[in-house]
């Protein structure tokens, strides 16, 4: 990919020219001592000279020595609450003089440019395609927004503690998904394009001078950087074997930490579990259908009129690992983890996804019990 | 697998009738607002929907006279008040959804079903349709388990079953008998010894609570029916039907999508685990 230079002083012209184009810039800034997406309507609001500490069960923001904005890896959220709505009204019902009747709710998406995603947001990307997009029932809400997204990714330059995104195969490079590509250096932005609708932005930029081999070179160098990863997620033939060892003595012990809050899958950027709530007005003429975030982790999750699939939190902890790690591979053809580190940062009490999948694929097989 | 009439938003329906069936059990008899075609197969669901109050996942149980069929165990926050409805009140639907009963595939061998409680829903509307087409099956057994006799529901059509349909009708109640009729006391799935079928051309048609079918499944295999020739029907929570909410996941599969009706080799792997 032909790298092009943009000077520190005109990113501000990215934002503008998007912003001509039509788009709602989204971006990371600073919110609550997070990294968090947010329409954005200048440079300044972006995160410079900020940077997360992610640990197990941890994450805090720090000053970093550099002047970039871009010095993080994570947030809570990635892109997934832009496309698949934490809320999503779905029908309206009404009862009217020729009776029931029903109206699919609005569609409301409008051309977003969301810049700052990772590798790793851009693999949960793809998958959550896969689940809105491609099955029987493409989502009508999802599709509209997804259609009308715009993505500036970014290389990351370092790694934060929690990222395994090497081993997952979907980082620290944005290799695919994007309309324009960043490397963040300390004099400006090595961009690179993607699709037309990138170079059509590309072209209305004040780039140059020429890229130099030291800036490439550079560039090369902090990917490297950033690829020296601590955590290692066992690879996906391991994982599927899971499947084999129901009864490990590990989810218990981990279920034992677990506190069942469901943080993990909240922040979880390829989580798709939804509920439906139905609501009506005080007059019973007005009804609405919503869909809201849902998280195996609750006990309703896997409850049908007088049983309770998963009673106990190994089942449910269990359900988390084995769906995202071994079950996703054969629904989707890849394990549903992209090595982003959120659940491990997110953890109230600190679980270690990937600490916990290296027991669980080392152990002996235990025959399951029936019920 | 059949276009559902309404996918995403529902369809109006209106109550035409509902008949008791059995303390808390009724079946409501609904006519589609729309003219078009209904098509589905016997074994797949809809979500129906009581205003302001949500939406619950129902078997199909046939379709009669233009009319839809469900019965509805009153159980739940919403079947409770759905059954409650009165005849010219409307409700929501969506569906039909999943894959139903292999009517198809089983054509030319003798079919044994097996339910027990009210697990014979799902299935009445595939006894009838064997009954009614019997040229193309072999014998046919129907096996049915409850807990006391006065449970069954659809007695006389039982008896139809027996009488007229020329089906082998045995009946199970565990917890206590009539010396007549086909009663004996026990579990649904020690009929199975005294079925009369082909045990190596034949297919078992089974639903209800996953414990009897597991039970029966090990009488099968003492039987010598080979895992290739059993279905089973399949119970999850269903909120969306569409294989996205997530909720009816049995390890690889969405019970909503790849059931409710499933090949016995493909979910074996993980049917009656516990907790999963
Ligand atoms: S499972 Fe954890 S590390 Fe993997 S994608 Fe989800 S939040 Fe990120
Ligand atoms: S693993 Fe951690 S974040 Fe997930 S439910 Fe358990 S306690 Fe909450």
């Amino acid at each position: 990919m032909i790298k092009h230079f943009l000077a520190r002083q005109h990113l501000d012209q990215l934002f503008s020219v998007l912003s001509n184009a039509g788009y709602q810039v989204v971006g990371p800034t600073v919110k609550d001592n997070a990294i968090v997406f947010t329409e954005l309507s200048h440079v300044e609001q972006l995160p410079w000279g900020r940077q997360e500490i992610a640990k197990p069960g941890h994450y805090q923001l720090t000053d970093t020595s550099t002047n970039r904005c871009f010095a993080w890896n994570t947030g809570p959220q990635g892109l997934k609450p832009w496309l698949f709505k934490p809320e999503q009204p779905l029908w309206q019902a009404e009862q009217t003089e020729q009776g029931l009747c029903f109206r699919q709710a609005s569609i409301e998406a409008h051309p977003i440019a969301v810049i700052g995603l990772r590798g790793c947001d851009l693999a949960a990307l793809k998958l959550q395609d896969q689940h809105f997009l491609q099955g029987p029932y493409p989502d009508p809400y999802y599709q509209a927004q997804r259609e009308q997204l715009f993505i500036i990714a970014v290389n990351c330059a370092q790694s934060a503690e929690t990222c395994f995104c090497v081993s997952t195969g979907d980082g620290p490079e944005a290799t695919h998904s994007f309309d324009l590509v960043l490397d963040e250096l300390e004099e400006g932005y090595l961009m690179g394009c993607g699709s037309e609708q990138g170079q059509a932005i590309f072209q209305q930029l004040t780039l140059g001078p020429q890229v130099s081999k030291d800036q490439l070179h550079t560039a090369q160098k902090q990917l490297a950087d950033a690829s020296q990863q601590q955590r290692q997620m066992p690879d996906e033939d391991s994982l599927l074997k899971l499947t084999e060892n129901l009864e490990h003595p590990q989810w218990q012990d981990v279920a034992d930490r677990c506190l069942a809050c469901g943080n993990c899958t909240l922040v979880c950027p390829t989580c798709f579990c939804s509920k439906q709530e139905s609501t009506s007005d005080i007059k019973l003429q007005q009804a609405e259908q919503v869909r809201l975030w849902d998280s195996c982790f609750s006990e309703q999750h896997g409850y049908i009129a007088g049983k309770l699939f998963r009673p106990e939190i190994r089942h449910r902890y269990r359900q988390w690992l084995l769906h995202k790690l071994a079950n996703w591979q054969q629904q989707y053809g890849r394990s549903g983890c992209v090595g982003c580190g959120r659940c491990i940062s997110w953890c109230p009490v600190g679980i270690d996804l990937v600490a916990e999948a290296q027991i669980l694929v080392k152990g002996t097989p235990h025959e399951p019990t029936d019920r | 697998m059949n276009q559902p009439i309404a996918s995403f938003v529902p369809l109006t329906t209106t109550l035409m009738d509902k008949h008791q069936e059995s303390p808390g059990i009724f079946t409501l008899y609904l006519k589609l607002n729309t003219s078009a075609p209904f098509n589905f197969s016997f074994g797949q669901f809809n979500m129906l929907y009581l205003f302001g109050l949500g939406e619950v996942a129902i078997s199909i149980m046939g379709w009669r006279n233009n009319l839809l069929l469900h019965t509805i165990r009153a159980v739940g926050r919403v079947t409770q008040p759905l059954v409650q409805l009165e005849p010219g009140q409307q409700l929501g639907l969506r569906g039909p959804f999943g894959y139903g009963w292999p009517l198809e595939q089983t054509k030319g061998k003798d079919i044994v079903f097996i339910t027990a409680g009210l697990g014979c829903a799902p299935v009445v509307a595939a006894i009838n349709h064997t009954v009614e087409h019997k040229q193309h099956y072999g014998r046919i057994v129907i096996l049915q388990g409850v807990k006391h006799h006065n449970d069954l529901l659809w007695q006389t059509q039982y008896d139809h079953w027996q009488n007229t349909g020329n089906c082998q009708v045995l009946l199970a109640a565990s917890e206590e008998y009539k010396h007549r009729y086909k009663w004996r006391l026990g579990m649904v799935t020690e009929l199975l010894n005294f079925a009369e079928f082909d045990t190596e051309n034949c297919a078992v048609l089974m639903c209800g609570p996953e414990i009897m079918m597991l039970a029966a499944l090990k009488q099968l295999a003492k039987l010598h029916v080979a895992d290739e020739a059993v279905y089973l029907s399949l119970e999850r929570n269903f909120q969306c039907g569409q294989a996205s909410c997530g909720h009816c996941q049995l390890g690889p599969f969405f019970v909503c999508k790849d059931g409710p009706v499933f090949h016995y080799p493909t979910v074996k792997p993980w049917f009656g685990l516990s907790g999963i």
